[in-house]
C-alpha cells in the first residue's frame, strides 16, 4: 500500500529560487525509506514539506491517498505524520518527560520512559526530570528528539540525519530500533541520513542533489553505485544518470 | 477567617482547611488566626501593624505560614514582619498573598518582610501572589523582602505572581555575609492592563558569598513590566542574574540588569533575553498535535513553572 505520495512538488524562496523542484515520490508502507544526497539538495526542506511546516509553492501531496496539501502541521501530525527535527529545538520549562508525554498524548509511567529513552541508549532515571535547555549536550537533546517521534508511534516518522553528533553506542542502538521498527511493521521510516550503515539497512533509497530526485530505488539497486565512487568529491548520481 | 480569604489561601499557600504547625492568617488588615509552635513563635509587633517571628537555633524541618489577603475594596493593608531565624535552624516560610476586589476602590497589600538569618540558618521561602474578583477597583500586591544573611546562611526566595494583580511593585534587597547564598526564583505573569516591576539590590558583603538570581516573566495584552536588578560585588563572591522574559500580543518589558564590582575577585554575570515566544518551539509542539494556541499555552506554562 501507498502511504505518502509528492506530485510535482516544488518550493520556491521569495525570491523566486527553486529549492525543491518538481519532486515526484511515493512510499510504500512499512518499509525503511533513506533518503540521502549532498549538502544544501534539499532533504530537510522535502522533509518539512511532508511534515507541512513548509507550504509547496506548487505540487500536491496525497497521505494514505488523502490529498493533505492545504492541511497544517497539526492536522497531519493528528493524522500520523511525525518528524524529528535536524536541528533539535531546546525548551526553557519543559522537561524530557513533558515532551515525551506531550509526544505520546498521554501520562506515561517510569517503565515506559525508561523503554523509550532505552531505544536511543538513554538512561530514563538520569534524564526524565531534566530540562530540555541549554544544559544538554548536542548529542543528548538529537537523541531525546528522536525518542519524542519514537513515542509519536506515527504512520510516518521522518528522522532528520538521526546520526548526527551521537555516540557509537547509541548510533547502534538507535540502528536496532529502525529494524525492530519495521519488523513490527509499526509505521513507515523515512531517514535522511549520510551514514552507511543506515544505508545498509534501507528498503529503498532516495538520492536528492539540488532539488531534484537524483535516483530512487531498491537498495541493492541504489546502494553500489553511491559507493562505486566514494571517494569522488561530486556526487556519482549526477543529473544525467538520473533514474527516477 | 471568610469563604473568599479561604479560597484565596488554597492558591497562595497550600492551604488544606488547616495549617500544620506555626501560622498567624491575616485578613483585612487583621488577625484571623495565629498559632506558635515549640521552635516557633510568632507574636505582635508592639510599635505597629505585623508581627514579629522567632525560630529558635537548631529548629529543622518545621514550616511556618504568614499569608495576608484582602477581600474587598477600600482597603489599604500596610504590615511588617520580621522574621529571626537562629543559628543552624533549617525552615520552610509559606507567605503568600491574595487580593479579592468586587468594588469600585482599590484592595491593597503591601507586605514589608525582613529576614534575619543567623549563622548557618537555611530557610527556603515561598511566596505567591494573586488577584482574583471583577470589581473595576485595582488589585495591588507590593511587597517588599528585605534580607540580612550572616555567614554561611542560605536563603531561597521562590515567589510568583500567577494573574489578577493589576498593578506590582517589588522590591527585594539582600545583603550577605561570608559564604552565605541567596537563590531568588521569580516568576511573574501579567496580562490585559496590569503593571508589574521587580526591583532587587543585592550586596555580596563577605568573602565568597553567593547570589543566584532568577527571573521569568511574560506580559501579555497591553501589559507592562519592569525588571531592575542590581549585584554589588565587594569581596571574592560570585553573582549571576538571569532576567527571561516571554512577550505576547502588546505585552512590553523594560530590563535594566546592572553589576557593580569592587573586588578583583568578584565573579559577576548577568544574562536578559526578551522576546516572544521561538518560533521553532511552536513548530516542534505543532508537530506533536498540539494546536498553534495549545503550543503557546504549554509554553508559556513550562516556561513560569
Ligand atoms: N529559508 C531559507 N532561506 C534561504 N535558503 C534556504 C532556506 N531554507 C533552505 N534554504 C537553502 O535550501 C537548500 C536546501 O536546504 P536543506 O536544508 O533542505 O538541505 P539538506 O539537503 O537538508 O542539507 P544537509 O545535508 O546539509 O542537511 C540549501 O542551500 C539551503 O541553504
Ligand atoms: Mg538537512
Amino acid at each position: 500500500m501507498e502511504i505518502l505520495k509528492l506530485e510535482h512538488l516544488a518550493w520556491d524562496l521569495p525570491d523566486g529560487a527553486g529549492i525543491i523542484k518538481d519532486i515526484d515520490l511515493s512510499l510504500e508502507s512499512g518499509k525503511l525509506v533513506v533518503v540521502t544526497g549532498p549538502n544544501g539538495g534539499g532533504k530537510t526542506t522535502l522533509a518539512k514539506l511532508i511534515a507541512g511546516i513548509e507550504t509547496p509553492s506548487s505540487g500536491h501531496l496525497f497521505f494514505e491517498g488523502r490529498e493533505i496539501t492545504g492541511l497544517d502541521i497539526t492536522e497531519r501530525a493528528k493524522l500520523g505524520i511525525a518528524y524529528a527535527f535536524q536541528q533539535p529545538v531546546r525548551f526553557k520549562g519543559l522537561t524530557v518527560r513533558d515532551m515525551l508525554e506531550l509526544a505520546s498524548g498521554k501520562k506515561l509511567d517510569d517503565a515506559h520512559l525508561c523503554d523509550l529513552l532505552g531505544k536511543v541508549g538513554l538512561c530514563a532515571n538520569e534524564y526524565v526530570d531534566r530540562e530540555l535547555n541549554a544544559s544538554l549536550s548536542g548529542g543528548e537533546i538529537k537523541r531525546i528528539e528522536i525518542a519524542s517521534v519514537l513515542a509519536r508511534r506515527a504512520k510516518l516518522s521522518i528522522f532528520d540525519e538521526p546520526e548526527a553528533g551521537i555516540d557509537l553506542w547509541s548510533f547502534a542502538r538507535l540502528v536496532e530500533t529502525f529494524q525492530e521498527v519495521r519488523r513490527q511493521k509499526a509505521g513507515t521510516l523515512l531517514v535522511i541520513s549520510h551514514q552507511e550503515r543506515i544505508l545498509s539497512i534501507a528498503d529503498y533509497i532516495v538520492v536528492i542533489a539540488d532539488g531534484y530526485v537524483r535516483g530512487a530505488g531498491p537498495r541493492e539497486e541504489i546502494l553500489p553505485t553511491l559507493l562505486a565512487d566514494e571517494r569522488s568529491p561530486r556526487c556519482p548520481l549526477g543529473k544525467e544518470s538520473a533514474r527516477v | 477567617m471568610n469563604k473568599i480569604t479561604e479560597s484565596l489561601l488554597r492558591v497562595v499557600s497550600e492551604f488544606g482547611g488547616s495549617f500544620q504547625g506555626a501560622y498567624n492568617v491575616r485578613e483585612d488588615g487583621e488577625c484571623a488566626g495565629r498559632q506558635s509552635s515549640a521552635n516557633i513563635k510568632i507574636e505582635s509587633k508592639k510599635e505597629g501593624p505585623g508581627l514579629v517571628i522567632h525560630v529558635l537555633p537548631g529548629t529543622k524541618g518545621e514550616t511556618v505560614y504568614i499569608p495576608a489577603c484582602v477581600t474587598h475594596g477600600g482597603i489599604d493593608d500596610l504590615v511588617y514582619n520580621d522574621f529571626y531565624i537562629g543559628e543552624g535552624a533549617d525552615v520552610l516560610v509559606v507567605a503568600g498573598c491574595g487580593v479579592h476586589n468586587e468594588e469600585s476602590t482599590e484592595a491593597r497589600h503591601n507586605g514589608i518582610h525582613r529576614f534575619f538569618l543567623e549563622k548557618g540558618a537555611r530557610v527556603l521561602y515561598r511566596e505567591k501572589h494573586i488577584g482574583t474578583g471583577k470589581g473595576m477597583g485595582a488589585r495591588r500586591i507590593d511587597p517588599v523582602t528585605d534580607i540580612t544573611m550572616a555567614e554561611n546562611s542560605y536563603l531561597e526566595m521562590d515567589t510568583t505572581q500567577i494573574s489578577g494583580v493589576d498593578s506590582s511593585m517589588r522590591k527585594t534587597t539582600a545583603t550577605l555575609a561570608a559564604g552565605a547564598r541567596l537563590v531568588v526564583r521569580e516568576r511573574l505573569m501579567t496580562t490585559g492592563t496590569e503593571w508589574a516591576r521587580s526591583d532587587f539590590d543585592v550586596t555580596l558583603e563577605g568573602e565568597d558569598a553567593g547570589v543566584d538570581l532568577i527571573s521569568r516573566s511574560v506580559a501579555r495584552g497591553n501589559s507592562r513590566q519592569e525588571f531592575n536588578s542590581c549585584i554589588r560585588g565587594k569581596n571574592r563572591c560570585t553573582g549571576h542574574s538571569e532576567c527571561d522574559a516571554i512577550l505576547a500580543e502588546s505585552g512590553s518589558v523594560i530590563a535594566s540588569p546592572s553589576l557593580e564590582a569592587a573586588h578583583i575577585d568578584a565573579a559577576l554575570i548577568h544574562e536578559a533575553a526578551i522576546g516572544k515566544i521561538a518560533g521553532e518551539q511552536i513548530l516542534k509542539l505543532r508537530t506533536l498535535g498540539l494546536t498553534q494556541e495549545e503550543a503557546e499555552e504549554r509554553i508559556i506554562q513550562g516556561f513560569l513553572s
